[in-house]
C-alpha cells in the first residue's frame, strides 16, 4: 500500500461537503418533528377501540416497517406523482419520504411507552378524582415520555443516516456531494471517508446520549 | 501442619475505598460446624465468598491441603493471583447454596443437579442420573425431578440448589444466608434439609440471621463486625455469654431471641 | 384522478422480478452468516478485560454504527480498491459493506445478551467448579441466545431492507431489476408498488418463523 492520500483535496472540498451538510440537516430536522407529532397520532389510533381507526394505522405502519427506505424514496418520487398528478420536487419527496417513514417507527414507540404504563397507575390517578385527559397529560405522558426518550435519541439517529439515501434521488445532500466530487477527481478513498468521518460527528453525540441516558435508566430500575 | 482442609491467613478484602475484611486468620476443621453471624454490612458474606474465590481476596493466603493457592504478583507483593484451574479445584471442593438460589433457568430440576456431574467431574450421563435422583431424593424432591425451577417454590428451590451442591460430594459446605430471601413459611423446610445434613457430620459454613437455628447447629459461633473476628467460641459462648459488649449489643437486637 | 392503473405489463416481466428477488433472499442470507461471525469476534473481543482488544473492538462497532450504510456501499466498491489496489465486484462490495455494518450491531446485541445473564447465573455455575469456556457454554450462552433472539431478527430484517442499496451498485437485487422493467415498461407506480409489496411479503412470512421459533426457545420461562 503505497498510496498517497491527498490532504489538500480532502479540504478544498469541505466547503461543497459542508454546504451539502446542511441540506442533510434541513432534511434531518423537519423529518423528525413532523414524523414523531405523526407518530403519536398514529399510536393513538393504533390503540383506538374502533376498527376503523385501528385496522388502517396498523397497515399504514406495518407497510413502512417491512419495506426499505430507499424503495419508499423511490416510489415517492417516481410514482406518487402519477397518482396525485403533481410532480414533486427531490427534497419534498425525500423530506415527506423520511417523515412518512419516522411516523410508523415512532408510532410504535409510543405505543409501547403508553402500554407499558401499568394499570394501578391510571387507577390510582382516577381514585384521586381526575378526568382521563388529565390523568393522561399530567401523570401517564410525563412517565412515558421519560422512558421512551433513549428509543427517540435512537430514532433520530436512524433518519439521519436514512437521509443519505436523498442522493439516490438527487437531493443536494451530504452523500450526493460527496458522490459528485468523488467521481470528479477520481479520489473516491479521500472524499468517502471525509464523508463518512462528517456523518459520525454529526451522529456519535446523540448515540453516546442515548446511550448514556438509558445505562442511567437501567441503573435506577 | 494440621488437618485442616482449608485455611486462611491475614484475609483482607477492599472493595475500592471499602474495607470490608481486615486481616482474618481462620482454619476449617473436619467435622465442624460454623455459624458466622453478625450486622448487615459487617463482611460475613464477603468473608464466606472469599473461601471458594467467588470474591478474589485482595491480600492473604488460601491454603487448601497445606497447599497455598496462587502466586504473588511480584517477589515482594502479599497481592496475589489465581490461575482459572486452581479456582476451579478449589470450587470442586467448596460447594455453595446462594441467598437467591441461583439455579439454572433454562434446565430442569435433574439436569440441574446433573450439570457439575457432567461438565466438571465428566461422569456419564446415566450416573450423574442416578446420584442426581438420590440427592433429590434426600431434599425430598423426587416428585419435581422433571419441572422447571420456575415452577417451585423458593423453599424448593432452595432445596434443589443444595442437592445441586451435594451431588458434587464437596468436603465443604458454605451456606451464604439460605433462608433470608425465603417467605417466613417457607424457612423451615430449608433449615430440616441443612439440619440433616448436620447429622451426618458434615463440615459446613453458614451465614446467617436465625440465631436460634445458629444455636442449635453450630459447633462453633462467630461473630463478625468491622472487617475481623470480634468474638469466636461456642454457641452457648458467643450466643448466651458474650464477653464482648458488642456482640451483647448485637443479639440485645433480637429481643424475642431465645432458645 | 383518471389514471388507469394497468400491472399487466410488469405481471409479464414477473420473472425477472423474482430473479431480483432471488438475489436479494441470497444477500441477505450471505450476509446474515457473514455478520454474525463478525459480530461474535466483535463482543467477545468488546467484552475482553484487555483494553488492547476492548478498545478497537469498541471504535469499530461505534463507527459502524454511527454512519450511514450507503457510505459503506460506495466506500467499498469505490475507495477499497483504491486502497487495496483489486477490483470488487458489486456483490463482493455489498456483501463486505452489509456484514460488516450489520456486524457491529449483531456485536451490540450479542453482548447485550451475555450481559444480561444475571450475576447470581455465572455465580452459581462458578461455585460449581466450571471453567470460562464451560461456564460460558452450557450455562450464559443458551439464556442469552433467547434474550438476543427478538433484538437478532429485528437486526436481520433491517439488513435485509438494507440489500436495497446494493442496487445503487448495479447488484441485482430486486430494487434493481424494478428499474430494469421500469425502463422498459414506463410503469413505474405498478413496478415499485409491485416490488414493495413483494419486500412486505418477504418480511411478513420471516416474521412469522421467527416468532413460531421464538416460542419454542422460551418454553421454560
Amino acid at each position: 500500500m503505497n498510496y498517497q492520500i491527498d490532504f489538500t483535496l480532502i479540504l478544498n472540498s469541505l466547503p461543497v461537503l459542508l454546504r451539502g451538510l446542511l441540506v442533510t440537516i434541513q432534511l434531518w430536522i423537519p423529518s423528525i418533528v413532523i414524523g414523531f407529532s405523526l407518530g403519536f397520532l398514529l399510536a393513538l389510533a393504533r390503540l383506538a377501540r374502533s376498527p376503523f381507526l385501528r385496522i388502517p394505522s396498523l397497515g399504514y405502519i406495518e407497510l413502512f416497517r417491512d419495506t426499505p427506505v430507499l424503495i419508499q424514496l423511490i416510489w415517492l418520487f417516481y410514482a406518487f406523482p402519477i397518482v396525485i398528478g403533481v410532480q414533486l420536487s427531490p427534497f419534498t419527496a425525500a423530506l415527506l419520504g423520511l417523515a412518512l417513514n419516522t411516523s410508523a417507527y415512532s408510532a410504535e414507540i409510543f405505543r409501547g411507552g403508553i402500554q407499558s404504563i401499568v394499570s394501578g397507575q391510571w387507577e390510582g390517578a382516577r381514585a384521586l378524582g381526575m378526568r382521563h385527559t388529565i390523568v393522561l397529560r399530567r401523570i401517564i405522558l410525563p412517565q412515558v415520555f421519560k422512558r421512551m426518550l433513549p428509543a427517540f435519541t435512537n430514532r433520530a439517529i436512524e433518519v439521519a443516516k436514512m437521509s443519505s439515501l436523498a442522493s439516490v434521488i438527487s437531493v443536494h445532500e451530504l452523500m450526493y456531494q460527496g458522490r459528485l466530487l468523488s467521481s470528479a477527481y477520481y479520489r473516491p478513498l479521500e472524499i468517502l471517508t471525509t464523508v463518512a468521518v462528517i456523518y459520525f460527528i454529526l451522529i456519535y453525540p446523540g448515540s453516546y446520549l442515548s446511550m448514556r441516558l438509558g445505562r442511567r435508566m437501567a441503573a435506577r430500575s | 501442619m494440621s488437618e485442616s482442609i482449608l485455611r486462611v491467613s491475614n484475609l483482607q478484602k477492599k472493595f475500592g475505598s471499602l474495607h470490608v475484611l481486615r486481616g482474618i486468620d481462620f482454619a476449617v476443621e473436619p467435622g465442624e460446624r460454623v455459624a458466622i453471624i453478625g450486622g448487615s454490612g459487617s463482611g460475613k458474606s464477603t468473608f464466606l465468598r472469599c473461601l471458594n474465590f467467588m470474591e478474589i481476596p485482595t491480600s492473604g493466603t488460601v491454603e487448601l491441603d497445606g497447599k497455598t493457592l496462587g502466586r504473588p504478583i511480584s517477589d515482594t507483593s502479599d497481592v496475589r493471583q489465581y490461575p482459572e484451574a486452581e479456582l476451579c479445584q478449589v470450587r470442586e471442593r467448596v460447594g455453595m447454596v446462594f441467598q437467591q438460589f441461583n439455579l439454572f433457568p433454562h434446565m430442569t430440576v435433574v439436569e440441574n443437579v446433573m450439570e457439575g456431574l457432567v461438565t466438571v467431574k465428566r461422569m456419564k450421563k446415566p450416573q450423574a442420573r442416578e446420584r442426581a435422583l438420590t440427592e433429590l431424593r434426600k431434599v425430598g424432591l423426587e416428585e419435581k425431578v422433571e419441572v422447571y425451577p420456575s415452577r417451585l417454590s423458593g423453599g424448593q428451590q432452595q432445596r434443589v440448589a443444595i442437592a445441586r451442591a451435594l451431588a458434587m460430594e464437596p468436603e465443604i459446605m458454605l451456606f451464604d444466608e439460605p433462608t433470608s430471601s425465603l417467605d417466613p413459611e417457607l424457612v423451615g423446610e430449608v433449615l430440616r434439609v441443612i439440619r440433616q445434613l448436620a447429622d451426618e457430620g458434615r463440615t459446613m459454613l453458614l451465614v446467617t440471621h436465625e440465631l436460634g437455628f445458629a444455636y442449635h447447629f453450630a459447633t462453633k459461633v462467630i461473630f463478625l463486625a468491622d472487617g475481623v473476628f470480634h468474638e469466636v467460641g461456642t454457641p452457648d459462648q458467643v450466643l448466651k455469654n458474650p464477653v464482648q459488649e458488642k456482640t451483647r449489643t448485637f443479639l440485645n437486637r433480637f429481643s424475642e431471641f431465645s432458645f | 384522478m383518471t389514471y388507469q392503473w394497468d400491472f399487466a405489463p410488469v405481471l409479464a416481466r414477473f420473472d425477472l422480478l423474482l430473479y431480483g428477488l432471488l438475489n436479494t433472499v441470497k444477500i441477505a442470507l450471505i450476509s446474515i452468516v457473514l455478520g454474525v461471525a463478525i459480530g461474535l469476534l466483535l463482543a467477545f473481543l468488546r467484552l475482553s478485560p484487555k483494553r488492547i482488544l476492548s478498545i478497537p473492538a469498541t471504535a469499530f462497532i461505534e463507527f459502524y454504527r454511527n454512519t450511514p450504510p450507503i457510505v459503506h456501499f460506495f466506500w467499498f466498491f469505490y475507495a477499497l480498491p483504491v486502497l487495496m489496489n483489486v477490483s470488487l465486484d458489486p456483490f463482493v462490495a455489498a456483501v463486505l459493506a452489509l456484514s460488516t455494518q450489520s456486524g457491529a450491531f449483531y456485536a451490540e446485541v450479542f453482548r447485550g445478551g451475555i450481559v444480561s445473564v444475571e450475576q447470581g447465573q455465572w455465580e452459581g455455575a462458578k461455585a460449581l467448579g466450571m471453567g470460562r469456556a464451560q461456564l460460558m457454554r452450557r450455562i450464559i450462552l443458551p439464556q442469552a441466545f433467547t434474550r438476543m433472539f427478538p433484538p437478532f431478527v429485528e437486526r436481520s430484517f433491517e439488513l435485509t431492507k438494507t440489500t436495497a442499496l446494493a442496487s445503487t451498485l448495479a447488484y441485482a437485487d430486486l430494487l434493481y431489476q424494478a428499474m430494469m422493467v421500469n425502463s422498459e415498461t414506463f410503469r413505474p407506480l405498478e413496478v415499485y408498488t409491485t416490488i414493495a409489496l413483494m419486500y412486505v411479503v418477504l418480511l411478513v412470512a420471516a416474521s412469522s418463523l421467527a416468532r413460531v421459533a421464538e416460542a419454542r426457545m422460551t418454553a421454560y420461562r
